[in-house]
């Protein structure tokens, strides 16, 4: 079953989110959760779809070259363009 | 010894070394020679010092900074090479050595043995442990890229992440063959690690470290110990992604996943947006879906228990038979409770007849008469003896019983009349006394009860006269006579009072 992690997913990895959304989904689909718990399941999972959404929605290209100082040390970032 | 002397021609050391310095750059000007690569030392200048050897010898070797930085491949100890080059003597120090303007592996199978040994050692120590994997975030924030950042390498990878999942790439540009390309590679390796996870420069979550494809020479950064242990050492996990999928470089041993092409590092480091897009989408109708189906069952299932449910008529309907037929039973009882008591009082009522009512009466009244009668009889018989003995008494209540005593009575009121007359003091006044009396009345029976002064009544037989006493001594039985002379005389004004004394035994004889 699901077990109850804590309320927020906002600290939740996109694969954690994902997870715990399949599991809900397989305990609704199972039709052996009690109603008001379902009720509960569902939001929750609204939620972790929303999480999950975010995360990808969040996907964005943006490609930067280091630069780097005789130490091997980074010391910045610059617009990459490929050549 | 001295005179000894020959005509050999003597030279100073400077010439005859730079004769042989001139001989042997002559006679070797191109020379090949195949050995082991022995003792290697790269300091700051940038040259490259080695020695070349074999079982019984050693030359020593010697690469110019600027051949250096264009040899494909950099020896390394151990390595069986073929150099070529000019020898060249060192006059200041009695040396020669070889000018090497190419080197390269004796042979596949001399560098191969040198990897398959580097391996062995390597593996040894644990390096390429399977423990030591470390598992790939599923979704990555960010990529760090150690490769070239010209070519087709980092265009195909930057191609397949955009296609696959765009996310943020960090390119640490470095050279990924020849002279110092292993020790960029190392240290851009570990830059990445180095970078503070909240930094201003975000911090990979994984790693790819490419190359196309080459020949073992052109991929021999990769199997340079100083990359391996930094793959080795990194917190941030590697995918290795060198040269063609039959290429293996020792870095694919130690990386925690080693893709065959830099394509195929780009397709392990991310998964596919879309589909995770379609796998969300699929969870979400699935979840609307199963809560749409299980509250449709709980619907379908109320329904059908509130179809099984009996109505409430149904319910009520034996009570209520029941109740019917005790409500029907008891106006039934109930009738026949009356009509039996009916019947009780028809048959009560039945011998509660007129006649027997008269009877009873007539009975009493036959009892009342025989009693009336004899009450009757007895008070006939008490008032006959009542009359005889009132009969009786009145015979003997005479009228002269009566008038008798009344005579006899009145005889004696008049004898006592007399006697009271006999002695009443009235006849004595009649007889010519009088009788003197003081201021309260009382009656003076003595002369010297009186005093000089003293008021006095006297009353004679018609009538009484104030008097006041002069104190004078008369003497004999003349005194009454002055007194009552005195009397008047000097009492003018209470005269009045005797004279209506004087009526009172009047009065008084008239009660008598």
């Amino acid at each position: 079953m699901v077990e109850k992690r804590d309320n927020s997913v906002d600290g939740l990895s996109f694969e954690k989110a994902l997870e715990e959304l399949e599991k809900i989904v397989q305990a609704l689909e199972s039709g052996e959760v009690e109603l008001e718990k379902s009720v509960a399941l569902y939001e929750r999972g609204e939620k972790l779809k929303a999480r999950c959404e975010t995360l990808l929605r969040q996907a964005e290209e943006r490609v930067e070259k280091v630069k780097a100082n005789s130490q091997g040390e980074a010391q910045g970032v610059e617009p990459f363009e490929a050549e | 010894m001295a005179e000894a002397e020959s005509n050999i021609v003597e030279f100073t050391v400077s010439e005859l070394s730079f004769a042989l310095k001139r001989v042997v750059e002559g006679s070797f000007e191109q020379v090949r020679v195949r050995g082991e690569v022995g003792r290697v030392s790269r300091p700051g200048s940038g040259h490259i010092y080695l020695d070349l050897k074999d079982e019984k010898a050693v030359l020593a070797g010697v690469v110019w900074k600027g051949v250096a930085a264009r040899l494909r491949f950099l020896p390394e100890q151990g390595l069986e090479v073929i150099a070529t080059g000019k020898l060249t003597t060192f006059p200041g120090q009695s040396k020669y050595q070889i000018v090497i303007d190419h080197i390269e592996p004796a042979g596949a199978g001399a560098l191969m043995a040198l990897l398959e040994a580097r391996r062995k050692q390597l593996a040894g120590e644990g390096l390429f442990d399977a423990e030591r994997k470390k598992p790939l975030p599923y979704l990555p924030g960010v990529i760090g890229v150690v490769t070239s950042p010209s070519g087709a390498v980092i265009r195909d990878i930057l191609h397949r992440l955009r296609d696959r999942f765009p996310v943020r790439v960090l390119i640490w540009p470095t050279r990924v063959q020849g002279e110092g390309a292993a020790e960029e590679i190392a240290a851009g390796i570990r830059g990445f690690n180095a970078l503070a996870p909240d930094g201003p420069i975000p911090r990979p979550d994984v790693m790819i470290v490419a190359r196309g494809g080459g020949s073992i020479e052109d991929l021999w950064a990769f199997n340079e110990e100083i990359t391996v242990r930094a793959v080795a050492g990194s917190a941030i996990p590697v995918i290795s992604a060198v040269g063609h999928e039959t290429d293996w470089t020792l870095i694919d041993h130690v990386a925690d996943l080693r893709a065959p092409t830099p394509t195929g590092a780009a397709e392990m480091a991310v998964p596919v947006r879309t589909e995770l897009l379609a796998a969300l989408a699929d969870l979400e109708s699935r979840r609307q879906g199963a809560v749409g189906r299980g509250m449709e069952r709980r619907r379908r299932d109320l329904t059908a228990l509130a179809r099984a449910m009996p109505a409430l008529t149904d319910l009520v309907a034996v009570p209520r038979q029941r109740l019917d037929n005790a409500a029907e039973l008891l106006r039934l009882k109930l009738a026949g409770f009356v009509d039996l008591k009916r019947q009780r009082f028809a048959a009560s009522a039945m011998r509660l007849s007129p006649a027997t009512l008269r009877r009873a009466a007539s009975q009493k009244h036959d009892r009342l008469r025989a009693q009336h009668a004899r009450l009757v009889q007895a008070v006939s018989v008490r008032q006959r003896h009542a009359r005889r003995d009132a009969d009786r008494l009145s015979e003997r209540l005479r009228p002269d019983l009566l008038s008798r005593a009344i005579l006899r009575n009145r005889d004696r009121l008049a004898h006592a009349g007399r006697l009271l007359g006999s002695y009443s003091y009235q006849s004595v006044l009649e007889r010519g006394f009088a009788l003197v009396r003081d201021a309260d009345g009382m009656m003076i029976r003595s002369a010297a009860a009186i005093a000089t002064g003293d008021n006095l009544s006297i009353r004679f037989a018609d009538g009484d006269v104030g008097a006041i006493a002069d104190g004078s001594d008369t003497g004999g039985t003349a005194q009454p006579h002055r007194r009552k002379a005195a009397g008047p005389k000097k009492t003018a004004k209470p005269a009045k009072k005797p004279a209506r004394a004087a009526k009172k035994p009047g009065d008084q004889g008239d009660l008598f």
